[in-house]
């Protein structure tokens, strides 16, 4: 007994005087062909990986041990080590690899290759592709479900979001959304799945279940044409409670109600704001500006914008260490 | 709300397994000319199949969507040699096909849509660029996917304002089209605020178009064509005749850029178009075809795409409930060019964005920012409802 409270006494001093481990958040930068690695208390770039030709989605292994991004031009996914912060390996992926999603154990990897309205599934721990599964005309959007029973991939000029069953590969729903989907995310609970529109300037709410699209989040900022307002990238919170929606060149981010489904603010962040992750603990939301050639960090309790971070030249997907 | 409905309705479908009924057929006919209409540039020789092929490609990508609709296209293509009859084409074409993607001169793109207005036949004009058709010749049955003449005025006009060059030396060959090139020009020009300083006919003469000695005697003949100009920034060129434009560039008597049919073209598409995802577009369309993607190319493939979206939107292959939606306040298609594309009501000509090219690069794209418009900033590109000739209704 008095070991154990010693031992636990330790502990709590340890952790008092210790400071936190700053989270580590990576950034792909499309154009200059590099990752930037971002200190999330210093909020200042730390590193500046090079990788291969065209980097896109970018996403951090299950055990939290890689960086996996997607580099389309060279046809392939390569492997960041996040101890060391360079690239050590790579995956073969099929042509021009964008999005990608992992299961939940990380063994299986799916990937949208763009050009060939194709999803590919890879096997991470025998690194050899394994199936693939036709969906509609240009694959992006790519997600999980909470279950890991379905993954959904959204395809731009069919304007669908396809339900795939993880287990037959086979697609057993299609549900057509407004034009241009960039963008799938499910809520925690898996009560809802948003798909967002670019070109049709919506986010689609669907119900997993039902495969029907169950409402609309629809966009005004007074002031800005219509058309500027192209969401593209959608975080939603473990609680479920709010939603934020990168707008693209709109060049805000808006906080949604995600119960009533409405918008109750826009977040002013940089140019072309297309994809966003949160910090484990959820302080903290960080966007990509692709034009501006910078990541924007959103206090998400205060909702507001609190600090600017220059990377590399149009920056476009964004990981920080898994929660 | 009827967005909604539309949406709800179009929604939820199950994989095309489980369906035991045959694919809901959709055919779509290709009316155009054969032959090749030549350019002065080597580079820029259109291929026979112009046009066509962005239809083919907008058929694929129309069927691999299809697939989960249970849709199918078809795509019939005819090609008018010289003294073919296009009412009886037309007319054989709609007989199998309820829409017809059109690329054909307006006086018989006219005669195609007055013999088929009986029959409920939608036809899309991909080719002409005529200001009448959309104005005093307006159709019930014609979509027009092409841009106008005045479009592309007032695209290139937007530009070289915003740019300053407002003086410009208007060049204009002796035919026709080159002659409504230059009018479509003067009105953008009072448009937009820049001032025609002076205005110098290029007559044709006749001649071969391509000669092996080269350059040697336009090198001499430009520059004294072009010199004594009063003070101008821009050389305009109006030459969709492919007599002299071309020659231009660099050669004449003054530094100043070329622009209109030469130097900083005006366009509904280019190859080099990268942005807004259609670097895709391009890969797709050159793993097809083997070869760049022209505006022509775009033009047809908008054309076909929009007759799928109708079809997706609607779950329907009746033409006639497709152009209903067609015609509709929810019908927007994505084309790669930044945002969506819409139809105006008053003449269903396309709304797009135009982008100004300098056959290797897309150096801007217009509506330049700054020009406003209430309803859509789209609409300060070509004639406007309030100035239109069309009655449609």
């Amino acid at each position: 007994m008095r070991r154990r409270c010693l031992l636990s006494g330790l502990v709590a001093w340890l952790a008092a005087v210790t400071p936190a481990f700053a989270f580590i958040a990576y950034v792909s930068n499309e154009k200059s062909n590099t990752v930037s690695v971002i200190d999330t208390d210093k909020w200042t770039v730390t590193k500046t990986i090079k990788v291969g030709q065209r980097p896109r989605g970018i996403e951090f292994t299950r055990d939290g041990k890689f960086v996996l991004v997607a580099v389309g031009d060279d046809d392939k996914i390569e492997v960041i080590n996040a101890a060391a912060q360079q690239v050590v390996d790579s995956l073969p992926s099929g042509p021009d690899p964008e999005l990608f999603t992992q299961d939940a154990a990380g063994k299986i990897l799916y990937v949208a290759n763009e050009n060939d309205n194709t999803v590919t599934v890879i096997d991470l721990e025998k690194r050899v592709r394994i199936g693939d599964i036709q969906v509609g005309v240009e694959p992006e959007g790519m997600a999980i479900s909470p279950d890991g029973t379905i993954l959904i991939n959204t395809s731009e000029t069919t304007n669908m979001a396809h339900f795939i069953d993880t287990a037959t590969r086979q697609i057993v729903a299609n549900v057509l959304v407004d034009a241009r989907p960039r963008f799938a995310e499910f809520k925690r609970d898996n009560s809802e799945l948003w798909v967002s529109s670019e070109i049709g300037g919506t986010v689609s709410i669907i119900d997993p279940a039902k495969h029907t699209i169950t409402g609309k989040i629809n966009f005004n900022v007074p002031g800005l044409r219509r058309e500027a307002i192209q969401p593209v990238g959608i975080s939603i919170t473990k609680d479920g409670k709010t939603g934020f929606i990168a707008l693209g060149p709109a060049n805000r981010v808006a906080v949604v109600d995600a119960t009533s489904h409405t918008v109750t603010k826009y977040l002013l962040v940089g140019q072309r704001v297309w994809h966003m992750a949160f910090t484990p603990d959820e302080k903290y939301l960080l966007a990509t500006n692709g034009v501006s050639n910078d990541v924007s960090v959103i206090d998400v309790a205060a909702q507001k914008v609190i600090k600017t971070i220059q990377v590399g030249e149009l920056p476009w997907g964004i990981t920080i260490a898994q929660p | 709300m009827i967005r909604w409905l539309v949406g709800a309705i179009g929604v939820s479908l199950v994989a095309a397994h489980a369906l035991a009924a045959d694919p809901v057929e959709i055919g779509i006919g290709y009316l155009g000319r054969a032959g090749i209409k030549s350019k002065l540039s080597l580079v820029e020789q259109p291929s026979e199949n112009d046009g066509i092929a962005g239809a083919r490609l907008a058929i694929e990508d129309n069927n691999t969507t299809g697939k989960f609709l249970n849709q199918h296209f078809t795509l019939e293509e005819v090609r008018l040699m010289e003294g073919d009859d296009v009412v009886k084409a037309a007319t054989d074409l709609a007989s199998r096909n309820g829409f017809i993607i059109a690329d054909l001169p307006a006086e018989a793109l006219l005669k195609a849509a007055d013999t088929l207005s009986d029959r409920k036949t939608v036809l899309l004009n991909a080719g002409s660029i005529d200001d009448r058709l959309r104005e005093q010749d307006c159709r019930a049955n014609v979509i027009h996917v092409a841009p106008t003449r005045s479009m592309l005025a007032d695209a290139l006009a937007q530009y070289l304002v915003w740019k300053q060059w407002k003086r410009w030396l208007l060049v204009v060959g002796s035919h026709d089209q080159d002659k409504l090139y230059a009018e479509a020009l003067r009105r953008a020009a009072a448009r937009f605020g820049a001032k025609i300083v002076q205005e110098r006919i290029f007559e044709d003469a006749g001649g071969a178009r391509r000669t092996d000695s080269g350059v040697t005697l336009i090198q001499r003949q430009m520059p004294v064509f072009t010199q004594q100009a009063p003070a101008y920034d821009v050389l305009v060129a109006a030459d969709e005749s492919e007599v002299f434009a071309s020659y231009l560039p660099y050669r004449t008597w003054d530094p100043r850029p070329v622009v209109g049919s030469a130097g900083l073209v005006p366009t509904s598409w280019d190859p080099a178009q990268d942005q807004w995802g259609a670097i895709q577009m391009q890969n797709r369309f050159i793993k097809l075809n083997s070869r760049r993607m022209t505006a022509l190319d775009m033009q047809a493939w908008t054309a076909v795409r929009m007759i799928g979206e109708a079809a997706s939107r609607t779950n329907s292959g009746d033409p006639q409930s497709l152009f209903g939606f067609l015609k509709g306040p929810d019908f927007s298609i994505a084309a790669f060019k930044g945002q969506r594309l819409t139809l105006r009501d008053w003449n269903l000509q396309l709304r797009q964005p135009i982008l100004l090219v300098d056959g290797r690069m897309v150096v801007s794209v217009s509506p330049q920012e700054g020009f406003l418009h209430q309803v859509s900033e789209l609409d300060t590109l070509g004639v406007d409802r309030p100035e239109t000739k069309c009655k449609l209704h």
